[in-house]
């Protein structure tokens, strides 16, 4: 067993800024990963970070902008410590060496983003995330920070007790991908979970093949409860074979969407009169998506975006980028062909929840990143508003598991607050399926003390890796397919009762299909069937809950749009979803978003934009 | 074992010889049951593969290598073909995935993002290193030969072990350092256009050690540091923002026995980067940079 102060769960950007605070604090901090850090997400980053650094720019506006663009579902005190603590956060990377683009006067260079008053993203080329990653990789190996790379992490040392609120978190199971080992890391601070998005429960994402959202997974398992799961983003322009992203860039420099028949459908058929290509993500993507089901989609699938007409030398000036993106992962030359784009799973809004220090419900348990909801993005992100919280979120978390006196947090967590019950009737059965059996993993060990507690879990993992490789069943990758498939027809950008109810009942045929699950690699080296397979446990509980709140959230808010009630009402839910495991048997509830803020209230408003 | 492997390992198949060992445990037989079914399943799998091929024109062949210390079976290195569908667009990745998805499971290999910025997927393709993720199918001639990078201790199928890689880019001090930051809280170090855009492309390495597996000369010394490595000092060397102090300490550690001279101008690295880092001609600045400054201390 290794033992450490504070046990960080990822290395993306969220990961590595929570290891580096801590340490800032004294404490002994290990990093456990399922990948290298530098094959981490953030790295496919590309537009840039906000941050209100310039004279006419303010932390007060860059709050404001937020809060208007989550449609009125983030928490104030969230939104304003991310928007206040950016600027410094920005400097420390530059101060770090981060390559920044430059201006004239050798400052670092900002451009203007979608949904904000002021240009203040602060980027780096197309390659934000990559060089951001690699900065806080780099003061990880200057600070000696201890990090067990290749290390798929299986579950969560959580104390037993009937209310979560009195569990606390002892530490990690977690599996040696090289060598095949189950070991514990115990963790005397805290545990940080920062495991990213959970793309992969589409079957269309920008997201990479290890965003399975394990963290969100394992700490509603353990009795944190999931938040807002159903708000996802799609960006309407990722190219069909892989999910690359093609940015909003070519759009904003005229290039245009086509259907199968050569019409402009933005106009022609009347989504978005005024803004035509321009109009915001959802509004594209459901146009997109409109065109495909009514059968004027190309091979049925997908839409031409068309950038031919501006010419060779504006297209190799400004969307250079674009055209090796188009060429490398579709085979396309965006010279001399339309490119195809369908919209695609972009960004996890929701996640587990958190209070504006990074902890949980449940004692020694923190999130930061993509993989928490702290809440600053509410109903939808704002584009360069997720780096900001990696660093910001990040340090809060590993400075307040470090021990760092922190102050009282505003937001409560779990049922500490005001909460209602959800009132919704599920027709189809949620939750565990039958007997658990130990290839479901479920429920937590019970013990006495820490040690014992870690020594149980560990036990319990070794059991389900044996179980899995031993028993005969059939592969995970065809139940994750069905899931990803169902997801995607159901619960993409278009979202109907009858669809949804759809996808909550094939997520049931999952479940029960996943009792029966096994390995086929019996092999102890480098067994990705295995990993992949424990993965696939946890997509099946996020789509599920995700589901479930796109089922009982009757209203259109941000990116989730409901058939039966296309817009927003506030008199029933300016409030956060919330799904708790209870051990097997979820339930909904609520609770009210914060809009009281320190620089004012933030009064509900139309989104126009 | 080491990844170069002569072309006539490819072999047919022997059925795993039950080997007896004494009191064997439920759960070993169970395993062992394992790989005979699997074993079984393969030659039936590629068997109707091959039929289908055969019935359909469109589907392109993968010969790839597998090899796993720790299974019956797998032990001897060995290819095995994979008939894939092809669709436009298709890159060697999406065909691997196909191939384990659909037909076996236990093909390993890392990959994470598909977008070239991972760095995971590094493979020895039809005879060179590409990102299996950034080449496309249509560009290959058939059979499509996949193995793991070559001058790497393969740990399983296409999987090597880059602990050697990390250890060299960890070795150069590969972190920023400055001795004086601007008096105001929230003020930026400055670097003019010019500094940043002759940095750039040193700064876009992706780690995948494709540049360390083409080279000759690490090949045969295995304490050079490494096309990439001497690529991360160049990054911060000649990053204006550190200070003359600091540059002299980083060309002292990129001039040492098993640093740049040991580069022999071959290019291989340069050539097979997928990130188009003009890496040989970032050793050579830095040859030019070691000798400069020598000659002032002369
Ligand atoms: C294509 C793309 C472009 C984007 N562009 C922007 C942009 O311009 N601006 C912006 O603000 N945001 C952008 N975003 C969003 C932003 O990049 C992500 O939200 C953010 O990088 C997520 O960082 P993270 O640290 O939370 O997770 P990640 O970087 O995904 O890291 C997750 C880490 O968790 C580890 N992990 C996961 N599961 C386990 C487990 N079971 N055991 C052990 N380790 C585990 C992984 O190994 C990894 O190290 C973009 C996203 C995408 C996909
Ligand atoms: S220099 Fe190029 S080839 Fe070498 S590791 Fe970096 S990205 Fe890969
Ligand atoms: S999968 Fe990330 S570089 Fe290819």
């Amino acid at each position: 067993m290794h033992e450490h102060d504070v046990v960080v769960v990822g290395a993306g950007g969220a990961g590595l800024r929570a290891a580096i605070a801590a340490q800032e604090e004294g404490a002994d901090v290990a990093i456990v990963s399922k990948l290298h850090p530098v094959r981490s997400h953030t790295g496919a980053a590309e537009g840039g970070i906000n941050a209100a650094l310039r004279d006419g720019d303010s932390w007060e506006d860059h709050a404001y902008d937020t809060m208007k663009g989550s449609d009125y579902l983030g928490d104030a005190p969230a939104v304003e410590a991310l928007c206040k603590e950016s600027p410094e956060e920005v400097i420390q990377l530059e101060h770090w060496g981060m390559p920044f683009s430059r201006e004239e006067d050798g400052r670092v260079s900002q451009r203007p983003f979608g949904g904000l008053s002021f240009p203040r993203t602060t980027y780096a080329g197309a390659e934000t995330g990559h060089q951001m990653l690699h900065t806080m990789y780099e003061q990880v190996v200057k600070r000696g920070i201890t990090v067990y790379d290749e290390w798929h992490v299986m579950d969560l040392a959580v104390t037993d007790e009937e209310d979560p609120a009195d569990r606390t978190c002892h530490g990690v199971v977690a599996y040696d991908i090289q060598r095949g080992e189950v070991d514990g890391f115990r963790a005397s601070g805290g545990v940080i979970l920062a495991t990213g998005g959970m793309g992969q429960v589409f079957d269309h994402t920008t997201n990479a093949v290890a965003n399975t959202g394990d963290g969100v997974a394992m700490a509603y398992r353990a009795g944190v409860p999931m938040e807002d799961m159903e708000f996802i983003q799609f960006h309407p322009t990722t190219l069909p074979s892989t999910g690359v992203l093609i940015s909003e860039g070519v759009r904003g420099e005229g290039g245009i969407l086509y259907n199968e028949k050569g019409e402009r459908f933005m106009f022609e058929h009347g989504y978005a009169n005024n803004d035509g290509e321009l109009a915001s993500r959802d509004v594209v993507s459901r146009a997109e998506l409109t065109e495909v089901n009514e059968g004027r989609g190309i091979e049925d699938e997908y839409v031409h975006l068309d950038m031919r007409h501006l010419g060779e030398e504006r297209i190799l000036d400004r969307l250079e980028n674009i055209l090796h993106l188009a060429e490398d992962f579709e085979g396309a030359d965006g010279l001399t062909e339309p490119m195809p784009v369908k919209p695609g799973q972009h960004y996890a809004m929701g996640g587990i929840e958190t209070n504006e220090h990074g902890e949980t419900a449940i004692d020694g348990l923190y999130a930061a990143g993509e993989c928490a909801c702290v809440s600053v993005h509410g109903g939808n992100r704002l584009g360069g508003n997720a780096l900001p919280e990696l660093i910001v979120f990040g340090k809060r978390a590993g400075h307040h598991a470090a021990g760092k006196e922190m102050g009282e947090p505003e937001i409560p967590t779990g049922k500490s607050g005001d909460w209602e019950p959800a009132e919704y009737e599920f027709e189809v059965a949620v939750g565990t399926v039958g007997d658990r059996g130990p290839a479901a993993a479920d429920g937590g060990a019970v013990a006495s003390d820490a040690e014992g507690l870690l020594e149980a879990e560990i036990e319990r993992a070794r059991e389900r890796v044996e179980d899995l490789l031993a028993r005969k069943g059939r592969n995970h990758a065809e139940i994750r397919s069905k899931v990803q498939k169902t997801m995607t027809a159901n619960v993409n950008v278009f979202r109907e009762e009858e669809g949804l109810k759809q996808s909550l009942s094939d997520l049931r045929e999952a479940r029960e299909a996943y009792t029966d699950v096994a390995v086929s690699d019996p092999s102890r080296t480098f067994n990705t069937d295995l990993i992949h397979t424990m993965e696939t446990r946890n997509v099946l509980d996020i789509a599920e809950a995700l589901t479930m709140g796109a089922l009982a959230r009757r209203e259109f808010r941000g990116a989730h749009w409901r058939k039966e009630r296309q817009e927003r009402d506030d008199e029933n839910w300016l409030k956060h979803t919330l799904v708790s495991w209870n051990d097997g048997e979820p339930e909904l509830w609520y609770k009210p978003a914060i809009l009281e803020g320190e620089a004012k209230t933030y009064e509900p408003k139309v989104r126009s934009y | 074992m080491s990844t170069q492997i002569p072309k006539q390992t490819e072999k047919a198949d022997e059925t795993a010889a039950e080997t007896e060992s004494e009191a064997p445990s439920k759960g070993d037989e169970r395993r062992a049951e394992k790989r005979r079914r699997a074993d079984e399943q393969r030659r039936q799998r590629e068997a109707e593969e091959a039929e289908r091929a055969a019935a359909d024109e469109n589907t392109v062949e993968l010969r790839v290598f597998r090899y796993d210390p720790d299974v019956e079976g797998k032990q001897e290195p060995r290819f095995d073909t994979f008939h894939v569908p092809f669709t436009k667009g298709m890159t060697v990745l999406d065909a691997l995935m196909y191939s384990r998805d659909t037909y076996d499971s236990s093909l390993t290999f890392r990959h994470s993002c598909r977008q070239a910025v991972c760095g995971s997927d590094a493979m020895f393709v039809n005879g060179g290193q590409k990102l299996a993720c950034k080449t496309q199918i249509d560009e290959l001639e058939e059979p499509i030969r996949v193995e793991p990078l070559p001058h790497a201790e393969v740990t399983k199928d296409l999987v090597v072990d880059l602990e050697h890689f990390y250890d060299q880019m960890e070795a150069v001090e590969p972190y920023f350092q400055t001795n004086e930051y601007p008096d105001g809280e929230l003020e930026e170090q400055r670097q003019t256009r010019e500094n940043r855009e002759k940095i750039k492309m040193s700064t876009r390495c992706i780690w995948c050690s494709a540049c360390m597996s083409s080279c000759n000369i690490a090949a045969g010394d295995n304490e050079y540091l490494g096309p990439a490595a001497i690529n991360k000092a160049y990054r911060f060397a000649m990053d204006e923002r550190e200070g003359e102090d600091v540059k002299q300490k980083r060309l002292e550690i990129i001039e040492q026995e098993h640093g740049v001279w040991r580069c022999q101008t071959q290019f291989s690295c340069t050539e097979v980067c997928p990130k188009d880092i003009p890496l040989t001609e970032h050793i050579q600045e830095l040859k030019r940079e070691a000798v400069k400054n020598n000659l002032k201390f002369w």
